[in-house]
């Protein structure tokens, strides 16, 4: 029996791959519902990156819709997500700000300079305390935020340009966001 | 016509490989000698029409082609002869290529170097390795031959990926691959053995070089790879954790552990199917590093996603090879536990922790790149986890192999000498508090004095092993290969380690923004910003940094760095690195800011980061030298190795 087990364990890594192969077949990168959305955002204090003396809270942000993007510069996917970022975030038509996640600072700041800057503004969480109130287990994740603080659709997975046109962009603009044409 | 010659060549090459695999196996099991005898011509035949079509799409590079689709893809009139030859393996399809030249470079210099196997093992093994040869033929043939046309033919080409318009990815692939592909000849050899009965343990013996060999060469591939990284993604890291690494990294961990446990199958008979064993994993998990970085299942947007049929056909194939071969191990591995018996403390247990570990860590690094996989499959959305996993996870799994490198070499097989070990850990331990201490005065931080202490800790080992043989053994007697190789590679473990822990904890790393004429100071040198001016490359315009670096006011470097728009209009930086024994000052350009010349400018005081590479070089190095050991080319052992004096054996002149 105990020469079976490795046969047994490589079986299973072989249903994984095929079941990763089947989902990548049918899905885009999709978003898995929150328990989040509709409720408000948790609130939060964090210091900029670009400059720690300034503080951002919750109640700062209040008064027009933004997007806040969890990222890491450990993170490989969010080197995937990175360049639609780029080329997209500022057609968006509304702020995109970014949440470095459980990361070294200086490191942070080498990646934006090295990958280039699509954020607003960029608020750093190095010990991740803030992340676990928003349910965030990973990056990159990006979650819309409404005026009044309420978050309104949430994604999991690096961005794609077909994420952006079949999901975010109906919701932004129920929220009465008019992204760039082409988007 | 000429690019359909490639094509035919391939179609005639997997012809061949099918004979390979075949009819010598046919044979071995049928004991027909003539059958067998298939074997060497038909891999001869294979390599040259392999070598056929690897020049060909080597020809349309040369003379621009760009009506072979591949070629339009990845070059450009304006890119540099020695970058279109690399180009070559630059994508997909071409990768697959030398994945297979490679692969055939392997099995001819095994037709031409086995006269010494008996006839129906080396008749087994090259049909084993006709059949892998078989699987990447009509892969290729089927969903990425790099022939296609593109009819009309275009003016230009794209270019190839500037990333991978460096030096370093001219040669990293080739090492890489021949590494990777050589687990293949040790994997060949546990096969060939399993499906013989593998009653004895001579197959140990002949697959060591290779495999010593292979490990050696996927060794050079990921310090190439490393080194690239450090000089070409600009931003001074030299290990990130992302998948395309990680599948390079378990293989060599594997291969690490099974270099060892051959060791002891070969002399001692113990750990017979765990080498068997270790001999598929590695081999599978360079095909599973294949699968994960050519299927795109774990990124969706990867660039080589595009073709579903290829992701469902490598898996078929890894499902075919790895679960056949587990199969045939379940089936016909050794079922007593053969060997000599060893005590707890030998070096035959400390071989047994250190694969553990080995083990352990390759199962951890296998986990944290498939976890975005596994939380799909939760629902749990498709997350990365990053260094923080990773970097201490590895850390709390390689210490303990640290701890034990010094004892390896003097623990005797069966049972080692509790005192003399004693002794041992006492003079190691002893210089590694020294230069923890001496560290420590320094002013060095916990990693700075962690990797003080494991390198003094380990370099002591192997100059004590040193002096033991140079007083004990007679002479000429003293360093076989086997062993020089082994204190070379145990010393580049020490190397690394000095060179990894003690860059990380002592690197300078600042951005900043300068103005012409502004000077920053990192450690104990002044960075002086003279500005930026446009310079041109063959297919490249570049913004390209002064900066004149002082120390004490003197000058010591003047580094130029770029920021380079190419033909196809990828941005890419090139970092400019001064390098040295002792340090690494790296600067890279990041932003204009304002219109009055100022920039963002990222600088680096990186100490000691050379070592890291050396350490892995020695390491190599190790292992190309005890693939020479002429014992292992000996048909026979004319004696068993006496216990603990193993290598003083007879050795007798090659077969």
């Amino acid at each position: 029996m105990n020469r079976l087990l490795p046969l047994a364990a490589f079986l299973l890594l072989v249903v994984l791959f095929g079941y990763g192969l089947w989902w990548n077949a049918r899905h885009d990168v999709t978003a898995v519902p929150s328990p989040l959305i509709g409720k408000p955002a948790p609130a939060f204090d964090l210091p900029q990156l670009h400059d720690p003396a300034l503080r951002v809270t919750k109640a700062d942000l209040l008064g027009k819709p933004y997007l806040l993007n969890v990222f890491a510069s450990w993170c490989f996917a969010c080197g995937d997500e990175h360049p639609v970022l780029m080329a997209e975030a500022r057609a968006l038509g509304l702020p995109v700000i970014g949440y470095d996640y459980k990361d070294k600072p200086a490191d942070a700041k080498a990646w934006l300079a090295a990958h280039g800057d699509p954020y607003a503004l960029v608020i750093t969480d190095q010990s991740g305390d803030t992340a676990i109130n928003f349910g965030v287990y990973g990056a990159p994740e990006t979650f819309l935020i409404d005026a009044d603080g309420i978050i309104r659709y949430k994604h999991i997975g690096p961005l794609t340009p077909g994420v952006i046109r079949d999901q975010l962009a109906p919701q932004l603009r129920k929220l009465g966001v008019q992204p760039a044409p082409g988007i | 016509m000429i690019p359909e010659l490639g094509e035919v060549a391939l179609i005639l090459a997997l012809l061949l490989a099918l004979v390979q695999c075949v009819l010598p196996l046919l044979g071995a099991w049928r004991n027909n000698a003539a059958l067998m005898a298939v074997a060497r011509p038909a891999a001869a035949g294979q390599f040259v029409f392999v070598a056929l079509s690897f020049a060909v799409l080597t020809w349309a590079f040369m003379t621009q082609d760009f009506s072979v689709a591949y070629v339009a893809q990845n070059s450009n009139l304006s890119l540099p002869w020695y970058y279109r030859f690399s180009a070559v393996w630059g994508a997909h399809e071409g990768s697959l290529l030398l994945w297979i030249l490679i692969l055939n470079v392997w099995t001819v210099a095994l037709a031409a170097f086995s006269g010494h196997l008996p006839p129906k093992f080396a008749a087994r093994v090259l049909g084993v390795l006709g059949f892998v040869s078989v699987g990447f033929l009509l892969f290729t043939l089927f969903t990425s031959s790099p022939f296609g046309r593109l009819l009309p033919a275009p003016s230009n080409g794209m270019d190839l990926n500037p990333v991978l318009q460096d030096p370093g990815l001219i040669i990293h692939p080739p090492m890489l691959y021949m590494g990777y592909v050589g687990f293949s000849v040790a994997f060949a050899f546990a096969i060939a053995a399993l499906l013989g009965g593998a009653l004895d343990d001579d197959w140990v013996r002949w697959a060591r070089p290779w495999t010593n060999f292979a490990w050696a060469f996927l060794t050079a591939g990921i310090v190439l790879g490393s080194w690239w990284s450090y000089a070409e993604l600009g931003w001074g890291g030299w290990w990130f954790w992302d998948p395309v690494e990680n599948a390079s990294f378990m293989p060599w961990l594997i291969g690490t552990a099974l270099i060892h446990a051959q060791a002891v199958t070969e002399k001692r008979g113990g750990l017979r199917a765990w080498t068997l064993l270790l001999s598929i994993f590695a081999f599978s998990l360079s095909l599973l590093g294949t699968f994960l970085v050519r299927s795109g299942v774990l990124t969706s947007v990867h660039a080589f996603a595009s073709d579903p049929r290829r992701g469902v056909y490598i898996l078929i194939f890894l499902g075919v090879v790895v679960g056949g071969s587990l199969l045939i191990y379940a089936l016909r591995a050794p079922k007593v536990a053969g060997g000599k018996p060893f005590a707890l403390l030998s070096r035959e247990t400390l071989i047994v922790i250190g694969n553990l570990m080995l083990t352990a860590a390759a199962a951890m690094v296998l986990i944290g790149t498939l976890y975005p996989l596994v939380g799909d499959a939760f629902h749990l959305g498709r997350v990365s986890v990053g260094p923080p996993y990773f970097g201490s996870l590895f850390i709390l799994l390689m210490a303990p192999v640290v701890l034990l490198i010094p004892f390896g070499p003097f623990a005797r097989w069966g049972k080692a000498d509790g005192t003399a070990l004693g002794r041992v850990l006492l003079i190691a331990g002893a210089t590694a508090l020294f230069g923890g201490v001496l560290a420590f005065v320094l002013g060095g931080d916990a990693r700075a004095i962690l990797g003080t202490v494991a390198a003094c800790y380990v370099g002591a080992g192997v100059v004590l092993y040193a002096r033991k043989r140079w007083r004990e053994a007679p002479a000429g007697r003293r360093y076989p290969a086997e062993m020089v190789g082994m204190l070379v590679a145990h010393a580049g473990v020490g190397v690394f380690l000095a060179g990894a822990l003690l860059t990380t904890a002592l690197s300078v790393e600042r951005d900043v923004r300068l103005d012409p004429g502004q000077s920053q100071r990192i450690g104990a040198y002044d960075f002086r910003f003279e500005g930026v001016h446009e310079v041109r490359g063959p297919n490249w315009t570049a913004q390209q940094g002064r900066l004149t670096v002082l120390h004490d006011g003197a000058v010591v470097a003047v580094m130029h760095p770029q920021k380079r728009v190419y033909s196809g209009g990828q941005v890419q930086t090139e970092a400019a690195v001064s390098a040295g024994a002792m340090r690494d000052l790296y600067v890279a350009l990041g932003e204009p800011l304002g219109n009055h010349g100022a920039w963002a400018l990222r600088l680096y005081d990186k100490p000691f980061v050379r070592w890291l590479w050396f350490g892995g070089l020695m390491m190599m190095l190790g292992g190309f030298i005890t693939s020479g050991d002429r014992r292992f080319r000996a048909r026979r052992m004319r004696a068993m190795p006496v216990p603990g004096t193993a290598t003083l054996a007879p050795r007798e002149s090659a077969a």
